[in-house]
């Protein structure tokens, strides 16, 4: 399994980086040279082998559903790019 | 440098404690030596001298009014720049966050600003913790304390050489596949990663969340029980932290380690590992056989597919933490602005590195539909093979040895191919994804250069873990060593 320029092209979108053409071309070969890499795990046999998301499982992990503070508005805008009226300000997305 | 820089944590511990020292001393030798060795070592993005003395008075006004006062209080802490500090610029690493300030504090800065613990400035490391080298970072590259043309490792990389450098007693770093041991090893520290969910996240800028975690580094074993004990524990703001009791990490420091079982998985001497690295650790595996381990070879047949395995989960995972950089709420915002697609693009392509480009490229690709099962789950299954290896193994032995890393500290530059970079993590990678927790400490030298023996143990048994080291440590001298700045 080899990814062509177009398939890291695709990736990239996937991946939400707009990638210059240089950068989709020197991207490609890493990329591939970790998938030659992944071929060795098709070889095992997994049958019946239970996926782990976690090393040391928990489950339900709940809290009481009670109001606790969290952080102030201001706070939160403190790091924005852009922020007016308490809200973020980001360019357009709906047009007239 | 200054004497006091030379004291472990737990002797200056003892020294304030008496009184014979003060936090302002401990703290005004710290930031001297920042100043006097850091052009060189480029440990620290960011020093808080201001903070930090600061606390340091308040601290030992305390002393002196004659409250009694935790074991860390007064004691300089560098910490990792990927955990959020109230208040004080907080990167990963990463230019997409150059200017980024927290509002919050990371648990374990809560619970060492608790101790009383000094928190004398932010340390380098690779871009979101991605690396071996911080060749990565999106700043500089720190460098080894040992051989300044060098590398100290990574991604931890400027925890581990400020404590070398005797720039701070103490250390936190993350470990998500050995970025903690790896850089231990090759700055002559101790630095060591606690079990999966033993040292809350909350507050760690997440690179891959099941296998992500927090950890001391300290010159001493002694010094790194002390530092994981303030920070261990658990977090009601961390879900996937334990409520597993938490014992007194030191209690079976200077209990004998005769009778218990020791195994040697022989896989871990074929991947790579130079004639230096195995001769240094097949020494130390003899001392320990002196010192009355019983010591035998095993087998952990799934080791030579962690490494791939690692590479599929980890970057699936990281792919998802990392898509919350967008340039909307905070962080860099690219200036080329058109639509708001474009924006989040454009933003995330100026501000991630290669490296961090590259694995959440390879972790989208291998979650997206029609690849998962094939990548990603088989991983996950792959996993449990590597866990049941060392269950079984921990059936027959109290702990295992093995080489931290492959070989000594690498010249800048020397590891360009990103692929031969990632070969450096072979040893320490299958401890992260069986969630166990590790250790490196010093057992040699090739060429002036640091040789690290890794220490792995069972879940939750850090004490035992401790025990071993400790009992390797005192039977030799290496982690007396400073490296001549």
């Amino acid at each position: 399994m080899s990814l062509t320029r177009e398939d890291v092209r695709k990736v990239a979108l996937l991946s939400r980086l707009e990638l210059t053409d240089e950068e989709i071309d020197a991207q490609t070969k890493p990329l591939n040279d970790l998938l030659k890499q992944f071929e060795a795990l098709q070889a095992l046999d997994v049958t019946g082998v239970e996926p782990t998301s976690h090393s040391i499982p928990v489950v339900n992990v709940f809290r009481a559903d009670v109001e606790r503070p969290s952080l102030s508005r201001e706070s939160v805008l403190a790091n924005a790019p852009e922020a007016r009226d308490g809200c973020f300000v980001v360019p357009r997305i709906v047009q007239d | 440098m200054s004497e006091l820089l030379e004291l472990t944590a737990h002797e200056a511990s003892k020294r304030l404690e008496s009184g014979a020292i003060s936090s302002r001393e401990l703290t005004e030798a710290a930031l001297d030596r920042i100043q006097s060795v850091d052009g060189e070592v480029k440990a620290f993005l960011t020093v808080t001298a201001e903070q930090a003395l600061a606390e340091a008075d308040r601290i030992d006004t305390m002393r002196r009014a004659g409250e009694p006062l935790p074991a860390l209080a007064g004691i300089p802490v560098a910490l990792k720049d990927n955990m959020c500090t109230s208040g004080v610029r907080t990167t990963a690493g990463s230019q997409i966050l150059y200017n980024f300030i927290p509002p919050y504090d990371a648990t374990v800065v809560t619970r060492l600003k608790r101790a009383g613990a000094i928190l004398i400035g932010k340390t380098n490391l690779d871009e979101f913790a991605m690396g071996s080298s911080t060749e990565n970072s999106g700043y500089h590259t720190s460098r080894n304390p040992w051989d300044t043309s060098r590398v100290p490792g990574g991604s931890s990389g400027g925890s581990a050489a400020a404590v070398a450098a005797g720039e701070a007693p103490l250390a936190l770093g993350s470990d998500t596949g050995g970025s903690i041991r790896q850089p231990a090893s090759l700055c002559g520290v101790v630095g060591m990663k606690p079990t999966y969910g033993r040292v809350s996240r909350y507050g760690l800028i997440a690179y891959a969340s099941s296998l992500d975690q927090i950890g001391p580094f300290g010159k001493d074993v002694e010094d790194c029980a002390l530092l994981l004990q303030a920070i261990a524990g658990h977090d009601p703001m961390d879900s996937t932290s334990t409520t597993v009791d938490v014992p007194d990490f030191r209690g079976q420091l200077d209990k004998p380690i005769a009778g218990l079982r020791v195994g040697v998985p022989k896989e871990y001497f074929t991947q790579g590992v130079t004639p230096q690295v195995t001769s240094a650790v097949r020494a130390a595996i003899d001392k320990l056989a002196e010192l009355g381990a019983i010591v035998e070879e095993c087998s952990l047949p799934y080791t030579e597919y962690a490494l791939a395995a690692y590479y599929i989960i980890a970057p699936a995972e990281c792919s998802s933490n990392l898509a919350r950089f967008d340039g909307v709420k905070y962080g860099l915002r690219t200036k080329e602005l058109s639509s708001h697609i474009g924006l989040s693009e454009k933003t995330r392509d100026e501000g991630f590195g290669d490296e961090v480009k590259q694995r959440i490229m390879i972790g989208t690709y291998t979650l997206s539909a029609g690849y998962y099962d094939a990548y990603y789950k088989r991983a996950q299954q792959v996993r449990t093979l590597i866990r049941r290896d060392f269950e079984k193994a921990f059936d027959s032995f109290d702990v295992l040895v093995a080489p931290t890393s492959p070989g000594t500290a690498f010249k800048l530059g020397d590891k360009a191919d990103p692929l031969e970079m990632k070969l450096a993590d072979v040893c320490t990678i299958p401890v992260n994804m069986a969630g166990l927790p590790g250790i490196s400490v010093p057992c040699g030298f090739s060429d002036g250069l640091p040789i690290g023996l890794q220490i792995i143990s069972k879940a939750f048994d850090e004490t035992t873990l401790f025990q071993v080291a400790r009992a390797y440590e005192q039977a030799t001298q290496w982690h007396k060593r400073r490296p001549q700045l």
